[in-house]
């Protein structure tokens, strides 16, 4: 055999910066079990409780089983909504966010602020500001909803129509297209797939969301959990957890067979 | 070799083939002294070239060369840095976005790719070829568009054979057939100068040789400028009035086809 190089070390040798950063963050990972007080006695004190409240869970008690139904209808009427309301507003906004399409660098750098910001903050501040702004209901959760449905859905939506083919778009810029009619006839039909995916996903998103929303007023089923826990109705608990699971489970599977069938 | 392929070219141009624009037939295309960089390279270094109303020019380069760049700097899909264009007796390099347009509307560009929109229909396809006429939306989709407008881009695809196919989404068509009906859309521009981009070079010999006797033989019909690029020299001789070859970002061959053979146009990739 003719004279080879040996192969390379199996490991790159870190760096010192590398080095010095993986011991920090190491280091924080530890400090930060000890701030909340991560305890392994404390959790196995805790099972005895827990076993007895799973206990108390069962059998579930369907005697309000009308209105948690009703509850859950409008838990899934808020997500449907604000989900609806929030899809509508990312595309324009998508539009003015994807740097490919964006009228102007201005308003392509504000337009991502903006969604950023939906994004970054949680919808529970949203549903909080929202009962103040709107009063209690499934209202204020349906605008949170869309505020955050607008955070998920402008961003993916943007990048979706960024990496669209560039080909098409520029035939059709070459034989005198406006900006807009590029974007209605060359990107959104190839982005579509991938718009339509998107929003299933944000509607299951807004699903587990309005379950939450309702614990601080802004309508849905969560305000029902929230009251049968204070109560010790632990039975009524349960229904309610069961209920939740079939509506989440439920939408994730329909949302998957529609994927499978658009993609 | 080189001063034999300038001394034919001279000899054409004496005929009055080729660079002059008679009178009698104007100029739908003047580039003088066209030159485009990308960062160092200078891609087209003093690009000169008249091709008046009706001739067909086939272009011809190496790889790299700078053919596409300079089709693409005729439309201004990329910017020239310096020289004339003039297309259908504008200045193109002076036109602002609007009037850009309305001059674009008349140029057919056939790609490579055929460059359809995938998940739309041929019809659809074809019928936004004449999305620059209209500022309404009525083009953007086949459903919405105006009987008229569905006629005439029927047809369009009918002038290309495939009238039958009219529904069919443009990715699941052949590549020949994704050609023609990139072929259609350009006619649905009812363009007065069609520059086409290596339209033949994704599809086997068969459907090459379709779709460039095609496409010349609707130019020819119209009476329409065609200005395409080609490697294969055959094609550049059987379906040209006139052959030009870029070389170092020059014009290095411009001749009439008619007596040329691959041999006398190899030089130019020397
Ligand atoms: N957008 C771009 N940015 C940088 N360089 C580019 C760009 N487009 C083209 N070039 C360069 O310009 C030169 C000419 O390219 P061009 O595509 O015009 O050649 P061509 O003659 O069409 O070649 P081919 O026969 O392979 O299609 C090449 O060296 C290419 O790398
Ligand atoms: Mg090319």
């Amino acid at each position: 055999m003719a004279d080879v190089a040996p192969a390379p070390a199996r490991f790159e040798r870190p760096s010192l910066l590398t080095f010095v950063m993986m011991v920090a963050v190491g280091a924080f990972v530890i400090v930060s079990f000890d701030g909340v007080g991560v305890s392994l006695s404390k959790a196995w004190d805790g099972l005895p409780a827990m076993g007895r409240l799973v206990e108390r869970m069962f059998p579930p008690d369907f005697s309000r089983i009308a209105s948690v139904g009703g509850a859950l209808l409008e838990t899934f009427q808020m997500a449907v909504a604000g989900t609806a309301l929030g899809v509508l507003a990312s595309i324009p906004l998508a539009i003015l966010a994807s740097r490919r399409h964006s009228p102007a660098t201005p308003v392509y750098l504000a337009v991502r602020a903006l969604i950023s910001f939906f994004r970054t903050v949680p919808d529970l501040v949203w549903a909080l500001i929202f009962v103040v702004a709107v009063g209690l209901g499934p209202f204020a959760g349906t605008l949170a909803i869309m505020i955050d449905t607008i955070g998920f859905c402008g961003r993916f939506f943007a990048e979706a129509m960024e990496e669209v083919e560039e080909g098409p778009q520029e035939a059709l810029s070459g034989l005198g297209a406006g900006r807009l009619a590029v974007v209605f006839c060359a990107v959104m039909p190839a982005a579509l797939p991938s718009l339509v995916a998107t929003s299933l996903f944000s509607l299951e998103k807004a699903t587990r969301s309005s379950v939450v929303l309702g614990l601080v007023g802004a309508g849905g089923i969560g305000i029902e959990l929230k009251v049968a826990m204070e109560m010790f109705s632990y039975g009524q608990a349960c229904t309610i957890i069961l209920a939740v699971f079939l509506l989440v489970l439920a939408v994730e599977q329909a949302s998957a067979w529609l994927r499978r069938r658009i993609l | 070799m080189t001063a034999a392929i300038s001394q034919r070219a001279i000899a054409v141009d004496a005929v009055g083939l080729s660079a002059r624009c008679i009178p009698a037939a104007p100029c739908d295309l003047v580039v003088g002294g066209l030159v485009k960089r990308f960062g160092e390279a200078t891609v087209l270094d003093g690009v000169g070239l008249s091709v008046p109303r009706g001739q067909s020019v086939a272009l011809i380069g190496s790889n790299g060369a700078g053919k596409s760049t300079m089709l693409r700097c005729c439309l201004r899909l990329i910017e020239p840095d310096e020289g004339e264009l003039n297309l259908l007796g504008q200045n193109i390099r002076a036109l602002r976005s609007g009037a850009l347009r309305q001059l674009r509307r008349r140029i057919g560009f056939v790609f490579q790719k055929h460059n359809l929109v995938p998940r739309n229909s041929a019809l659809t396809n074809v019928l936004h070829g004449a999305i620059a006429r209209t500022r309404s939306p009525r083009l953007w989709h086949q459903a919405l568009a105006s009987r008229q407008s569905r006629e005439e881009a029927m047809a369009c695809l009918d002038m290309v054979g495939l009238a039958d196919l009219a529904e069919r989404r443009a990715d699941r068509l052949s590549g020949g057939q994704s050609q023609r009906v990139a072929i259609a859309r350009t006619l649905m521009q009812r363009p007065a100068i069609v520059m086409a981009d290596e339209p033949a070079a994704s599809l086997d010999p068969v459907a090459a040789e379709e779709v460039m006797a095609l496409l010349f033989g609707l130019m020819k019909k119209q009476g329409l400028t065609l200005i395409y690029t080609s490697h294969n020299l055959r094609h550049a001789i059987d379906y040209a009035d006139r052959v030009v070859g870029l070389r170092g970002g020059r014009i290095a061959f411009d001749a009439a086809s008619a007596g040329q053979d691959a041999a006398s146009l190899e030089a130019v990739y020397g």
